[in-house]
C-alpha cells in the first residue's frame, strides 16, 4: 500500500469507527434532542469517512470505497483505539466524544495547511464541523461534571477508564514522520499541547481532575485493536458480505 | 453556443428544489458551484453542504432528472469540498423565503420567524437535518429551526 493511501486510511478508519458506534445511539438516545444531535454527529463523520474513502479508493485505483469499509478484517483497520470503545451510558459516550473532538479540531486545524489538496479540502470542511461537535461534548462535559454529585462522581469514571487511549492520540510512527517530511502530514507531537489547554479548561469548568498519564494504550497503527472492534465490524459488515450482491 | 446551453442548465439547476427545504432551489442553497463544458460533455460541481447531508444524494439524482426531461445527457456531477459550503454564500432574497418559509435564515442571531421576537431560547443544536438548530420563542412560543450559520 502506498504511503499517502495508508495514511489516508488510517484518518477515515478513525471516523469510520466512531460513527458507527455514535450511529448505536439513534432511537435510544436520553432524549430525543439528544437521539438527534448524536446521530447528526455520527453522521458528519459518516460524511467525512465517506470523502476520505473516496480518496482512498482513488489512490488505490482498484477497490471502492465501499468494498474498502465493507471487505476488511480487523487486523487491516487502522482507527484510533479510542473510537472502538463501548458506548457505555451517556457520560461515557459524552467524554470520549469531548476527548476525540478535542483533538479532531486540531488534527484537521493542522492537516488543513497539508501540500496534498484534497487532504486539505477535506481538513477544512471537517473543522467546519468537529469544531460545532466540539461544543456540544464540552458543554454537556460542564453541565454533568458540574451538575450532581452522582453526575459528576460517574462522568468522572468514565473520564479515568478512558483516559488511557488518548495516548494514541499524539504517537508519531514512521509513516507519520515521512508524511510530515513531505508536508503532507501532521505533527502529532505539536499539537499535544493545545489539546491539553482546551481539555484542561474544560475539565476545570466541569470541576473534574484530570487523571494521572500512566499505561498509555497503543498498536492501532498496526492493526492492532481491543475486543470491541471486530464486535463493530460484525454488525457494519454483515449486510454487505452476507449479501454480496445487494444494491443500496 | 455551449455558453447558452450553460446558460441553460443553470436555469433548470435553478429550478430543482432542496430535497429537505424545497422553499429554496439547490441554486440559491450554494451547492452547485460551476457548470463548464469540457471534452465534449458539461461538468457540474457540487459541494456538499455537511460531509454527511444525506440530502446531497438525493439532489443529485434530481439533478439527474431534471437535465434527462430536458434532453441533456452529456454531464457529469462532480464533488468538489474546496471551498468549503459556507451559508455566507446565500443571498437575502433567498434568506427571506426561509424567513416566509418558517426558517430562521443563517444570520448570527436567530430570530422567531412568526413573529420576529428576539427573545428566544435554545432547544437543541441539532435539529430534523444537519443544517438546522432548534429554538423556541419565548413571546408568542412557537418552537421553529434556525438554520446554522457556518
Amino acid at each position: 500500500m502506498k504511503d499517502l493511501e495508508k495514511y489516508t486510511l488510517r484518518i477515515a478508519d478513525t471516523s469510520l469507527i466512531l460513527a458507527q458506534r455514535l450511529s448505536e445511539w439513534c432511537s435510544n438516545g436520553p432524549t430525543l434532542e439528544e437521539d438527534i444531535a448524536l446521530s447528526n454527529i455520527s453522521l458528519d463523520l459518516f460524511g467525512q469517512a465517506n470523502g476520505l474513502l473516496d480518496y482512498v479508493s482513488k489512490l488505490n485505483g482498484e477497490k471502492s470505497a465501499d468494498e474498502i469499509a465493507f471487505k476488511r478484517n480487523e487486523r487491516q483497520f487502522y482507527n484510533l483505539q479510542i473510537c472502538e470503545q463501548k458506548n457505555g451510558h451517556f457520560g461515557d459516550t459524552i467524554i470520549r466524544q469531548f476527548l476525540c473532538d478535542s483533538y479532531f479540531k486540531l488534527f484537521y486545524s493542522s492537516l488543513a495547511n497539508s501540500k496534498d489538496e484534497i487532504l486539505s479540502a477535506i481538513a477544512n470542511k471537517s473543522l467546519k464541523e468537529v469544531e460545532y461537535h466540539l461544543r456540544h461534548s464540552s458543554n454537556w462535559v460542564i453541565r454533568l461534571g458540574d451538575g450532581t454529585k452522582e453526575s459528576n462522581q460517574k462522568i468522572q469514571t468514565s473520564l479515568n477508564q478512558i483516559w488511557k487511549f488518548t495516548g494514541e492520540f499524539f504517537e508519531m510512527d514512521e509513516l507519520d514522520n515521512i508524511m510530515l517530511k513531505k508536508n503532507i502530514g501532521v505533527d502529532n507531537n505539536n499539537i499535544k499541547e493545545k489539546w491539553d489547554l482546551i481539555v484542561n479548561k474544560t475539565l476545570k469548568q466541569a470541576k473534574l481532575t484530570r487523571p494521572n498519564d500512566g499505561y498509555m494504550m497503543n498498536g492501532s497503527k498496526q492493526g492492532l485493536h481491543t475486543e470491541y472492534l471486530g464486535k463493530i465490524l460484525a454488525q457494519m459488515q454483515y449486510l454487505p458480505r452476507a449479501y454480496p450482491d445487494a444494491k443500496w | 453556443m455551449q455558453s447558452g446551453k450553460i446558460a441553460e442548465i443553470w436555469t433548470l439547476l435553478g429550478s430543482v428544489p432542496d430535497p429537505e427545504i424545497p422553499a429554496i432551489s439547490v441554486v440559491e442553497l450554494g451547492v452547485i458551484r460551476d457548470v463548464k463544458f469540457l471534452n465534449n460533455e458539461f461538468i457540474i460541481s457540487v459541494t456538499p453542504t455537511y460531509s454527511g447531508c444525506p440530502a446531497v444524494k438525493t439532489f443529485q439524482d434530481d439533478i439527474k432528472t431534471q437535465l434527462n426531461q430536458n434532453k441533456i445527457h452529456n454531464f457529469k456531477i462532480e464533488i468538489v469540498y474546496k471551498p468549503a459550503w459556507t451559508t455566507d454564500w446565500m443571498s437575502n432574497e433567498t434568506k427571506e423565503k426561509l424567513r416566509k418559509y418558517g426558517i430562521s435564515p443563517p444570520e448570527k442571531f436567530a430570530q422567531c420567524p412568526q413573529c420576529s421576537s428576539t427573545s428566544i431560547e435554545l432547544i437543541s443544536e441539532f435539529g430534523a437535518t444537519a443544517c438546522k438548530s432548534l429554538y423556541k420563542c419565548t413571546d408568542c412560543l412557537e418552537p421553529f429551526e434556525h438554520f446554522k450559520c457556518i
